[in-house]
């Protein structure tokens, strides 16, 4: 059963999504259905998260098949704690987001529910793959279904925000794929956990420039603004809180550990890009003229900071980076719902048209500022404890880097804040009807289990921190690097 | 005395899947006047896909038998994995044809003929790829190539097939004769027509065989359809019905590239360092025009044939890797190459019936809602060609950039990397045209109401959909089969 454990995590999903598309399912149970076999997804999580072994650094519930013997690729998946702590991530916001889209009644509901299952599936696998092309197959799968969520379900300005994401995207992902031919020959198999480290400068641009367009970073974030304003809410809460962590998950797994030297000698650039993205994130976000508009360049932020965090190249950083990772994606994720729950009442994330929402809306009010709380890394929060560990880790490298990060998380207040206050506060605004209703039901079944995540990990950081590399930490990802 | 004049020992099982399909061409062309009309058009589609079929079951079995390196017919062709299995591929390519073709709207008068056409197509490619001499080659490549010239140019009710069959015969001309008079130089300088005696005669560096060589891989380059001997392909796989410009674009494929590989490792292996280098720099050729071509059109069918041509350059990439390894990328990537390749033009193929008129960008507007079934196949397809996983293109560049790495060929990496990049936006377009917009926003209307929908083009797309998703997952014992069929070559 254990070793059965990651792939049951990825094709549930994945046959999930089968049956929703093949069953002649009216809307209603089509969604039900979807959300049903995400929740039974977290539960697979969390028998998962029970029986692992957090003090071994070893790959756990690993399974392996022969696939293409020819040149040594294999069906390879399995989970090191980092890996599994994303995974959680996963399904707990894509459980979320099905649920919203559920709520909400999505026209097209089987392939729209099929779509956000198939993707599930394929964020794990990306998260849980040990085989090189198995992990640039999950990747690209990913942008599958997604495709197809922006292209149809979203705003106005889908196609030609489809359109940005693709290229940039395709353009990334066969970077990766001419390096990892390369890289894979060479070495002569293509299973992660027996590749040896390269020292070849241009296979690691090419992995890290797919995932820092992915993740994203500065300059390759181009795609950013277009898609998640013209996405579904729920779908740029999966972009933004968990495909973004690919790119993330990336740099961890592969670029740092296959390439240290490289990653070494490269470090520099990196922490210089991720203290732009940091800095120059926060401050669009700051002049953002939409409630997404923040929350979508706060994405580049963090993720300037989770960079920061992964070549400080020392534990500190790296737990911290892991941390991070996790409390973003449900901190987004959540923002992005709300946004939508926003725009739902008020047809407009504009924030000059919005403000004076907590008047009589208790429960929006408590869960926007909780959220925005916890998203300015207010200290006791999770978020204070994930930045903190990582400034602390990159204030080893060099004080400078510690002290772009602590600008980052004074900009992170502003921004934060400003958003709150002008949808929650001031005037009531010309687009907030009188009769806009407060949180749902529905809508609370969605954003409150978030929430109390985030409030867990508050409580309890080093359940993510202290637990994501098991004992020998850096030694065990990037044993050669000093 | 006649009986003086001595008779090769001919090794007929080895010509079967050939003689398979021209004695159903033969029996088609007396369905053609003596069947009665009602009957004609069913019993001619059931007898050549039942020759297909038989052709392809020759074709397994003559692959199960058959050594590498054996020639029969008085060394005119080869008996070999390599033949065998490109055979299986266009026996399977023209049995799904017969499947798209059944409901195509043409004159009744002369439907035995299309079919009896199409199986002589068939059986001319199945004997092309034998070749294992200059004169069965050029012989092989007539056969087939005037079938497809009448092919293209049947249906005359049809604007601009008639044109699109003349230009195609006029540049199919001009590379025939290419070839004929490559083969001629090269006849000239070594006086061998067979291709291993050509290898053996050792004239290599010589001018009069590198001219020629240069004509014969000129002349090849034309059937492969790459650039920059494309011209004919986009009018003539626009001009031509839908169905012949499926079988054209997969089948032709297959044997012109299967047979290219062939004679230049078998005749010329020691100008290698010359051919490789020209074939590196047509795939580049065709990798450039072939996508940024495309990127232009609107017409579904164009674009398919832009994107033809620049798979025809992925392929080349293989052979200009002349190992062991480019020899099984181009054989596995034909696979699933030629069942994309059907499989798209299948789907433009229902779409055209239903709306009668030309398959454009515009009016592919709700496909993938009216018709789930052809909008996720084609979508399939397109990711397929566009080489994403859960696709068996994947593979097929993912081997193809493996086997230029091996062979030193990094640039040739890059360009292919490139050339994916641009090729996205127009693979990705017909999946937004099917999916983005809806069919009542743009007003289109089904000419005469919407056809039922087709039983047998979409088992034909069925058949596509699942080798395409099969040789993604299946890829090992396919590539099996490929690095059997290679090691035929001496490589």
């Amino acid at each position: 059963m254990n070793d059965w454990l990651t792939t049951i995590l990825i094709f549930l999903p994945v046959a999930g999504a089968l049956v929703v598309a093949v069953l002649p399912l009216p809307r209603y149970w089509a969604g039900s259905l979807a959300a049903l076999v995400s929740l039974i997804e977290v539960g697979f999580w969390i028998t998962a998260a029970t029986k692992f072994d957090f003090g071994s650094a070893d790959l756990q519930f690993a399974q392996q098949a022969s696939w293409l013997s020819d040149l040594n690729v294999s069906y390879h998946v399995g989970q090191y704690a980092f890996s599994l702590w994303l995974v959680g991530a996963t399904t707990v916001v894509m459980a979320a987001c099905i649920v919203y889209g559920w709520w909400i009644g999505r026209e097209r509901a089987r392939a729209y529910f099929s779509l956000m299952l198939l993707l599930t599936g394929a964020i794990v696998g990306v998260f849980t793959a040990q085989d090189l092309l198995l992990f640039y197959a999950f990747f690209e799968a990913m942008l599958i279904p997604l495709y197809i969520l922006i292209g149809v379900w979203g705003g106005a300005g889908r196609l030609r925000a489809t359109l940005t994401f693709v290229i940039y995207t395709v353009v990334g992902s066969l970077l990766m794929l001419a390096s990892i031919v390369v890289y894979g020959l060479q070495q002569g198999t293509f299973d992660l956990t027996k590749m040896g480290p390269s020292t070849s400068t241009w296979l690691f641009l090419g992995f890290v420039v797919a995932f820092a367009i992915k993740a994203p970073l500065f300059p390759l974030h181009g795609w950013l603004p277009s898609t998640y304003r013209e996405s579904p809410a729920e779908v740029s809460a999966v972009l933004s809180g968990i495909v973004g962590k690919a790119g993330l998950y990336g740099l961890l797994r592969i670029a740092i550990p296959k390439f240290p030297t490289v990653a070494h000698d490269w470090r520099i650039v990196l922490l210089v890009l991720a203290s732009v993205s940091l800095v120059y994130g926060s401050l669009l976000a700051w002049r953002a003229p939409d409630f997404r508009g923040v929350v979508l360049y706060s994405s580049l932020a963090q993720a300037g900071l989770i960079v920061l965090g992964l070549f400080a190249f020392n534990d500190l950083g790296l737990d911290g980076a892991v941390l991070q990772m996790v409390n973003h994606a449900l901190i987004s994720a959540t923002l992005f719902l709300l946004a939508g729950m926003v725009e739902r009442r008020t047809s407009t994330g504009e924030l000059a048209l919005l403000g004076g929402m907590a008047r009589g809306r208790p429960a929006l009010a408590t869960i926007v500022m909780t959220t925005g709380i916890i998203a300015l890394a207010v200290p006791l929060s999770t978020s204070f404890a994930g930045e903190f560990l990582i400034l602390a880790g990159v204030f080893q490298q060099h004080w400078a880097w510690g002290a772009i990060g602590a600008t980052g998380i004074v900009l992170a207040a502003m921004y934060m804040l400003r958003a709150i206050s002008a949808v929650l506060h001031e005037d009531v605004g010309p687009a907030v009807p009188e009769s806009a209703l407060d949180l749902r039901a529905g809508e609370l079944a969605v954003v409150v289990p978030l929430v109390v995540c985030l409030l867990a990990l508050s409580a309890y950081p080093n359940l993510i921190s202290g637990h994501a590399f098991g004992t020998n930490k850096v030694s065990s990802l990037i044993g050669v690097v000093k | 005395m006649i009986a003086a004049i001595a008779k090769p020992h001919v090794d007929w099982f080895a010509l079967s899947p050939s003689l398979a399909l021209i004695s159903v061409t033969g029996v088609l062309l007396f369905v053609a006047v003596l069947a009665p009309r009602a009957v004609r058009k069913p019993l001619s589609a059931f007898l050549a896909f039942g020759g297909f079929i038989a052709s392809f079951v020759f074709a397994i079995v003559l692959d199960a038998r058959s050594a590498d390196g054996t020639t029969a017919v008085h060394d005119a062709i080869f008996r070999d994995k390599w033949s065998a299995l490109a055979q299986v591929l266009l026996a399977g390519s023209g049995a799904v044809a017969v499947l798209i073709s059944y409901r195509e709207r043409m004159r009744d008068e002369h439907i035995a003929e299309y079919y009896a056409l199409l199986t002589a197509a068939g059986a001319g490619m199945a004997f092309f790829v034998q070749a294992s001499s200059l004169l069965t080659l050029f012989l092989g490549l007539e056969w087939f190539s005037i079938a497809l010239y009448v092919l293209t140019a049947i249906d005359i009710d049809l604007i601009g097939s008639l044109e699109a069959g003349l230009k195609y015969l006029i540049i199919g001309a001009f590379g025939s004769a290419t070839l004929l008079f490559g083969s001629a130089l090269v006849y000239g300088i070594t006086g061998e027509l067979s291709f291993d005696r050509i290898a053996a005669a050792g004239h290599s560096h010589d001018v009069m065989t590198v001219v020629g060589l240069a004509m014969i891989i000129a002349g090849l380059a034309f059937k492969a359809s790459a650039a920059p001997f494309h011209m004919w392909t986009p009018d003539a796989y626009q001009g031509a019905p839908t169905p012949v410009t499926a079988f054209m674009s997969s089948a032709t494929k297959i044997a012109a590239l299967v047979v290219t590989y062939r004679v230049l490792v078998t005749a010329f292996p020691d100008d290698q360092n010359l051919w490789t280098g020209a074939i590196a720099a047509i795939a580049i050729v065709s990798l450039a025009w072939g996508n940024i071509a495309a990127l232009l059109q609107r017409n579904v069918k164009r674009i398919l044939a832009y994107s033809s041509i620049s798979h025809a350059g992925f392929m080349l990439i293989g052979v200009a890797a002349a190992n062991a390894l480019g020899a099984r990328a181009v054989m596995f990537y034909l696979i699933p190459y030629a069942a994309m390749s059907l499989g798209a033009f299948a789907v433009v193929a229902a779409r055209e019936r239903e709306l009668g008129v030309p398959v454009t960008l515009h009016n592919l507007a709700g496909l993938g809602w009216e018709r789930p079934f052809l909008g996720i196949a084609m979508w399939t397809f397109m990711l397929g060609m566009l080489g994403f996983p859960v696709t068996g293109g994947f593979f097929g560049k993912f081997y193809v950039f493996a086997a230029a790495y091996d062979a030193g060929w990094w640039w040739l990496i890059v360009a292919g990397v490139i050339a994916t990049m641009i090729s996205a936006y127009y693979y990705l377009g017909i999946v937004r045209a099917m999916y983005f917009r809806e069919a009542a926003e743009l007003q289109l209307a089904p000419v005469g109401g919407a056809p039922n929908p087709e039983l047998l083009l979409s088992a034909g797309v069925l058949i596509c959909v699942v080798v395409t998703v099969g040789s993604f997952f299946a890829v090992q014992p396919l590539i099996d089969v490929a690095k059997d069929a290679a090691s035929a070559l001496p490589l």
